[in-house]
């Protein structure tokens, strides 16, 4: 497996809103791509597939995120599931998964890897 | 199938009624022909509550049936029409209007009238009796033209009566025979407090008076001479010295009676004649008649296990305590109140600053409680009654029962200790068993025990106990009765609005920093967001409020299975020109979105892809729409019908008031939706029994009614005021909604949140018309601000460029979301529902 991996510009970081997410192109797949800011202002970034199996949607980037039981989580719009932004494992199954995406800031841009 | 039984009901009063409700219930009611005589031209009323006719005039406050019941069960009512013999031999009923039915059961439960003492002078004009609806509507006429009222006899239902003439503005006076007030039920301590506590409110209370005669007054209509030689002139005067049972029909058909009246019933509660049974005030058991609804009710119970042999209670006598609420003054009494028990002990506490009388009555060893007797203070009478009739053990010294607790601990009793048999409700007949069947069968507050039990929905007088006994109840359960709002927030939202509002806190991280843990969630964020509304109304899109905003509010538009969303403008009332309507065809048209009419009286489109939420609201805005708020927990519609304006039976301007309300609520942020309707007359076309707040119009003014809903427990709204200007109609609303606002917990609808709250429907009139709170101005104020800081929040998007941005499907890309994919159904577009209808449609 390769160290390398192949990152590809997606957008400015600023046209991500603190706590929130958006949906990005990347490779013909909707991925959506959430930025976390703390109370101290320190920024995380966290990347799954955008289609909720549940509701057979491309809307996860439209949810809400918050945190359970320490897990940083996005509540799924329609149903409300929530997804395990670091895993891409739903929380109340344990079962059913959304794929996770590598994804970084250089600069100020925001890149993605598969 | 065999004949059936006919089964010939006399009196229509609450006992009568309930008679049949039990009947229902039995699931034997189909096997009987029942017809059913009533003197009074309406259907049984709730007389215990006859006050309440006076606040408001309207029958609908106390009416106990509902619109469908005989018919539905196809009982046969005769309103106004009297029952006037019995023939025993060819068993039949013939009525005054002259109507002959056959029977082969009677139930007689002709009920009680109120006696009138033959003081000479007492058939003089202006002289009433405090029984019937018509009586009330006499007594009221009267006062139009009287200054002084004085009502004869100082009992129950005397003071009762008392309140009613103090309420029509006159001054009113009471005269009692006796040395004290409520003679039967307190003793001599309690009733010198009474007396005090009642002649605050303004009432003069004359007790030992023997009125000896009535004639002309010189200042007023009649002086009242009494044996003691003092007078007293009065305008009207009300006689409630006591009641006698409705026996006429008993002694002309031969039935036993009473030495001094009543049918005579055995446990049963048949008469002498085993085809028929008497049951409430007019039926004498032990040689006593019981002048209570509860034993009235136990009767019916009785009567009706015994007819159609499904069950086996029997009337053994009843425990006549009673708890009431008396022009505002709390008086209880329990069993033996008077310590008549020989050996007895008693203990008193007086407290002359607060003006509160209490006493127990205990057996010769301290052991078990005979009696009590609580004025001014009542609160111990649900445990109190429940040592004395389950013969619990009292604790040593029981005089800390009525003690005031130094530590602010309660000295009353365990809930636990009570037996499942234990009696909660006495007018309703609930169990601590029913109340834990519910339990476990999954109720876990007051507003599912009410529905599931019916406990605390007559006098109201054990929810306190009820609410213990549940509480206790869960918590054996296991069910932690955690009222935290999620895992960042150890508060109810209640705290959390009122933490908000004190601290002036205007964001959601300032909130969680100082008062939470985490990151938030899904619950805690979209409830802060709408408190945030309900305090300070800033845009739901400011940028310390975005993150907070459920899809639903961020896009402002409801998302659909697909995600895509609806778009829904505001229509106040329904009320929309011809050329608005053409703009919303026009832009469903070009949008190619599905159209449809709701409910509400407005316009769904359908199928609105986030990019093209913009151009469309652009359009809608520029031909003079608002925002719906059909995505919000908000203000949705107030429905209405077209009034007075164009319908011959309007009465008032409903449309003008609807598209007010409307207007005036629009944006305001609550715990759940909220709805309004306004009907033009009593036709009801606009439903609005069944939303938050209904208004209907009467030749005087609106009736308000509350906290109804429909949706998946559809609920009646509640009458609060009646004949109000349209001035009051907002006042109201504007105060409770504001209240709600406060006060509720998170997706709760307005009945829920009512049903929850002790003292109910009355405790809302008391914080709301009487300001029992001192909360009035405050939630006026409260209100005014969300009117006055009102804003579209669509037109104030589409005027901001950087709002705008957010309203695309990909940040790096404007592609469309290829999983959107519509298909055509009767001429408008759906949804695809699954992968094999896309594929096929793609091969298509």
């Amino acid at each position: 497996m390769s160290n390398e991996k192949k990152w590809e510009n997606i957008c400015d970081t600023n046209d991500i809103l603190p706590n929130m997410g958006v949906c990005a192109l990347f490779q013909d797949q909707q991925v959506a791509i959430f930025k976390i800011v703390d109370n101290a202002g320190a920024e995380r970034l966290f990347a799954i597939n955008n289609y909720c199996p549940f509701s057979k949607s491309n809307t996860l980037s439209r949810g809400l995120i918050g945190s359970l039981d320490n897990k940083v989580v996005v509540a799924s719009p329609l149903y409300k599931q929530h997804f395990d932004l670091e895993t891409g494992i739903c929380i109340e199954d344990g079962i059913t998964n959304v794929n996770v995406y590598s994804v970084q800031v250089n600069g100020n841009t925001v890149q993605l890897a598969a | 199938m065999s004949p059936k039984i006919k089964l010939v009901v006399i009196g229509n009063g609450p006992v009568g009624h309930n008679f049949l409700e039990y009947l229902v219930e039995s699931g034997e009611s189909a096997k009987y022909q029942v017809t059913v005589f009533g003197e009074e031209p309406l259907p049984a009323y709730d007389r215990v509550h006859l006050t309440a006719w006076f606040k408001t005039q309207s029958v609908d406050d106390i009416n106990m049936v509902t619109e469908d019941f005989y018919p539905k069960n196809n009982f046969i009512l005769h309103t106004g029409d009297k029952a006037a013999s019995i023939d025993r031999e060819n068993k039949t009923v013939t009525s005054e209007s002259g109507l002959t039915v056959s029977y082969d059961k009677i139930i007689l439960a002709t009920g009680s009238f109120p006696f009138v003492p033959p003081v000479p002078g007492h058939e003089r004009n202006n002289i009433f009796v405090y029984r019937t609806i018509d009586d009330l509507e006499k007594i009221t006429a009267a006062a139009k033209t009287a200054k002084v009222g004085t009502v004869i006899g100082g009992g129950l239902l005397g003071l009762e009566a008392a309140k009613a003439v103090m309420d029509l503005g006159l001054k009113t006076h009471v005269v009692e025979f006796a040395p004290r007030l409520m003679a039967v039920q307190v003793d001599d301590g309690g009733g010198a407090m009474l007396s005090k506590k009642i002649e605050d409110l303004g009432v003069s209370v004359h007790t030992q008076k023997n009125t000896q005669n009535i004639g002309d007054g010189e200042d007023a209509v009649h002086k009242m001479s009494f044996a003691d030689g003092s007078e007293l002139e009065t305008d009207i005067i009300v006689f409630s010295a006591g009641i006698r049972p409705r026996d006429e029909l008993g002694r002309s058909s031969d039935l036993q009676m009473g030495e001094r009246g009543g049918i005579v019933i055995n446990n049963n509660c048949l008469t002498s004649d085993e085809d028929i049974y008497a049951i409430g005030e007019v039926a004498l058991w032990d040689n006593k008649i019981f002048g209570l609804i509860a034993p009235g009710n136990a009767m019916a119970h009785a009567a009706v296990d015994h007819l159609t042999s499904t069950g086996s209670s029997e009337f053994a006598g009843a425990d006549m305590s009673t708890k009431l609420k008396l022009m505002g003054v709390d008086v209880a009494s329990i069993g033996d109140a008077h310590g008549n028990t020989p050996n007895s002990r008693s203990y008193t506490y007086v407290n002359d600053r607060e003006e509160v009388y209490k006493k127990i009555v205990v057996s010769e060893d301290d052991k078990y409680l005979l009696g009590a007797v609580l004025i001014g203070d009542a609160a111990e009478y649900g445990s109190l009654l429940q040592f004395m009739l389950n013969k619990m053990e009292l604790p040593p010294e029981p005089e800390g029962l009525i003690l005031p607790s130094v530590d602010g601990s309660s000295s009353g009793i365990g809930v636990d200790a009570l037996p499942d048999s234990a009696q909660l409700c006495s007018c309703l007949n609930v169990t601590k068993a029913d109340i834990i069947e519910a339990v476990e069968a999954g109720a876990t507050d007051m507003a599912a025990i009410k529905s599931q039990t019916k406990a605390a929905t007559g006098c109201g007088g054990c929810a306190a106990l009820v609410t213990q006994v549940l509480n206790s109840e869960l918590e054996k359960l296991g069910v932690e009765v955690n009222t935290d709002l999620c895992e960042h927030f150890a508060y109810t939202r209640q705290d959390l609005y009122n933490i908000i509002r004190i601290e002036k806190i205007k964001s959601f991280a300032e909130l969680l920093e100082k008062h939470g843990t985490g990151l938030g969630c899904d619950i805690c964020k979209p409830t802060a967001a709408n408190i945030l509304a309900s305090c300070w109304n800033d845009h739901v899109l400011e940028s310390n409020l975005q993150g907070l905003q459920d899809t639903n509010d961020f896009y402002m538009g409801n998302m659909q299975k697909d995600g895509t969303y609806s778009v829904v403008p505001r229509v106040p009332g329904g009320e929309i020109t011809p050329d608005k309507l053409i703009v919303l065809g026009e832009v469903a048209k070009e949008y190619g979105l599905y159209t449809k009419i709701t409910g509400g009286q407005r316009v769904d489109l359908f199928g609105a892809r986030v990019e093209q939420l913009p151009p469309i609201w652009r359009k809608l805005v520029d031909a003079g729409f608002e925002t719906g708020h059909a995505y919000g927990k908000s203000l949705r519609t107030v429905k209405s019908c077209v009034g007075s304006t164009w319908c011959r039976y309007g009465v008032q301007d409903s449309m003008g008031l609807a598209i007010t309300l409307e207007n005036r609520y629009k944006g305001l942020r609550s715990p759940h939706k909220i709805k309004l309707a306004v009907s033009g007359c009593t036709r009801e076309c606009a439903e609005a029994q069944s939303k938050d707040f209904g208004v209907i119009a009467t030749e005087n003014g609106w009736n308000l009614y509350v906290c109804g809903n429909g949706g998946m427990k559809p609920r009646h709204a509640d009458l609060f005021a009646s004949d109000l200007p349209e001035e009051e109609v907002i006042k109201y609303i504007d105060r409770i909604s504001m209240f709600y606002v406060r006060t509720a917990d998170r997706l709760q609808r307005t009945s829920v949140w009512m049903d929850n709250m002790e003292g109910g429907l009355e405790y809302l009139k008391s914080v709301i018309i009487d300001d029992k709170l001192g909360l009035a101005e405050e939630l006026e104020k409260e209100m005014l601000n969300v009117v006055d800081t009102y804003q579209c929040e669509w037109k104030t998007t589409i005027d901001d460029p950087e709002k705008m941005k957010r309203f695309t499907h990909f940040v790096n890309s404007d592609k469309q979301d290829d999983n959107i994919i519509f298909t055509t159904e009767r001429e408008q577009i759906r949804p695809v529902l699954s992968p094999e209808e896309t594929l096929a449609i793609e091969v298509k």
